[in-house]
């Protein structure tokens, strides 16, 4: 028996050699009775050890016990459960302030063009809904020089399904404007014009049908004049006048 | 088993840790010798590697890292600092020597006596016991038996061998013996 190779069995047995020294064992094993009964007793009793140790086996309650406490815990320091938890107010916070803030310019929208369709109203329920009686707009547009600081022009009608019915001078928060009455297969619609700068910023959007009063409406601005059709008549005929207007206005 | 550094999260601890839970159980009754501290010991090792995961290196052997957790934690409890009272000498000052023709192993499986196998490996010291376990029953490699027991590999074979060594002795007394 060759000490060396004695010195490497555990080894090879464990697998631990190099390909090399594996070979050169195996080769010393193969032609040494000696080593070759001594590496049978290790094989043996690394297999007997191998299953002698496997002995204890943990309950499975034990088990669970220990799952539980490690599932069970979140990972956060106080710090990261702070931090979470300002962030999130911080996110309610602004969310909440942006919410209100949108919410309020919607209000404040709704109620500046609840007020344009109340002097629709108003001038629809007044037994003199016009100061200036006339179907002809070289009439009419005169009567406004002197009583609003600014001038307009009046649309051809033609050709239209519009007739044109008068006119008067009226206030939105204080500034003068001028209110035009046209008429559509029974319909009356009113045309306001003001100064674009003196307006509600809120008159400023867009235009659509206004569903909480049930009226539709053409809004825009040319030329520093900020100009509103409303009335009960379609959304087509709202529009039609409205680009009949516009095309005046450029004229 | 190495864990990649994208993976090491702490989602990831009880993948990877609870199906080592019966062998680590296994390993900490045969350290113990006592069921109720093995839970503790075992319960306590799964607590610190929770704790300390995020400390873990990633591409290194979680299996080793996770031994060596419940090693430590044995060395400090009672039982472990009575265990190392002896502080054992890793020279390897023992020539090896072969097993021989009529060895008590031979003889033990003839006899099929798998309780004085069992009672000879808790006879070892503890350095001997647990370099034993973690080769044959484990099946570690000698580098992972090094970082579990925070050990060169050299340390590992010489201590491995003397292991071997004196359990064929403590088996040839019982068989002498009994």
């Amino acid at each position: 028996m060759a000490d060396d190779f004695t010195a490497k069995l555990d080894s090879y047995l464990d697998g631990e050699l190099r390909a090399d020294e594996i070979k050169a064992v195996g080769l010393h094993v193969r032609s040494c009775p000696a080593c070759s009964a001594d590496i049978l007793s290790r094989v043996q009793l690394k297999r007997a050890v191998q299953i002698a140790g496997k002995r204890y086996a943990p309950s499975a309650e034990f088990r669970a016990r220990v799952r539980r406490k490690i599932a069970a815990r979140p990972r956060f320091s106080p710090v990261r459960v702070w931090l979470t938890a300002a962030s999130t107010i911080a996110v309610l916070l602004v969310a909440g302030l942006l919410a209100n803030y949108v919410g309020n310019q919607r209000l404040e929208r709704r109620h500046a063009f609840s007020e344009i369709a109340d002097l629709h109203v108003a001038t629809l329920a007044s037994p003199n809904p016009v100061d200036v009686v006339s179907t002809d707009r070289h009439t009419v547009k005169p009567w406004f020089q002197g009583k609003i600081p600014f001038t307009f022009n009046l649309p051809e009608l033609s050709n239209s399904e519009f007739t044109l019915l008068g006119g008067r001078v009226v206030y939105l928060e204080q500034t003068p404007g001028a209110q035009l009455i046209y008429q559509v297969r029974k319909h009356e619609i009113s045309v306001f014009i003001f100064q674009d700068g003196a307006v509600n910023p809120a008159l400023r959007e867009a235009s659509g049908p206004l569903r909480h009063v049930s009226f539709n409406l053409q809004s825009w601005s040319d030329k520093g004049l900020r100009y509103f059709v409303i009335g009960d008549a379609s959304g087509d005929d709202i529009r039609n006048l409205a680009d009949l207007l516009k095309n005046a206005a450029k004229s | 088993m190495e864990v990649p550094e994208e993976r090491l999260t702490s989602a990831t601890f009880e993948e990877l840790a609870m199906p080592l839970f019966d062998q680590l159980y296994n390993f900490a009754h045969w350290l113990t010798q006592n069921r109720s501290e093995a839970e503790d010991l075992v319960q306590e090792t799964y607590v610190k590697a929770l704790k300390g995961f995020s400390s873990f290196q990633p591409g290194t052997n979680f299996r080793a890292w996770i031994y060596r957790i419940l090693r430590n934690t044995f060395l400090t409890s009672r039982t472990g600092l009575k265990a190392t009272a002896t502080v054992p000498l890793d020279v390897d000052d023992a020539p090896e020597v072969p097993a021989g023709p009529d060895t008590p192993e031979t003889i033990f499986i003839e006899r099929s006596q798998q309780q004085l196998l069992q009672g000879a490996i808790e006879d070892l010291p503890l350095h001997f016991r647990e370099v034993l376990l973690l080769c044959e029953v484990e099946e570690m490699s000698y580098q992972e038996i090094g970082e579990a027991l925070a050990i060169p590999i050299g340390t590992v074979m010489s201590r491995l061998s003397r292991a071997r060594k004196a359990l064929r002795e403590n088996l040839r007394q019982k068989l002498e013996g009994g």
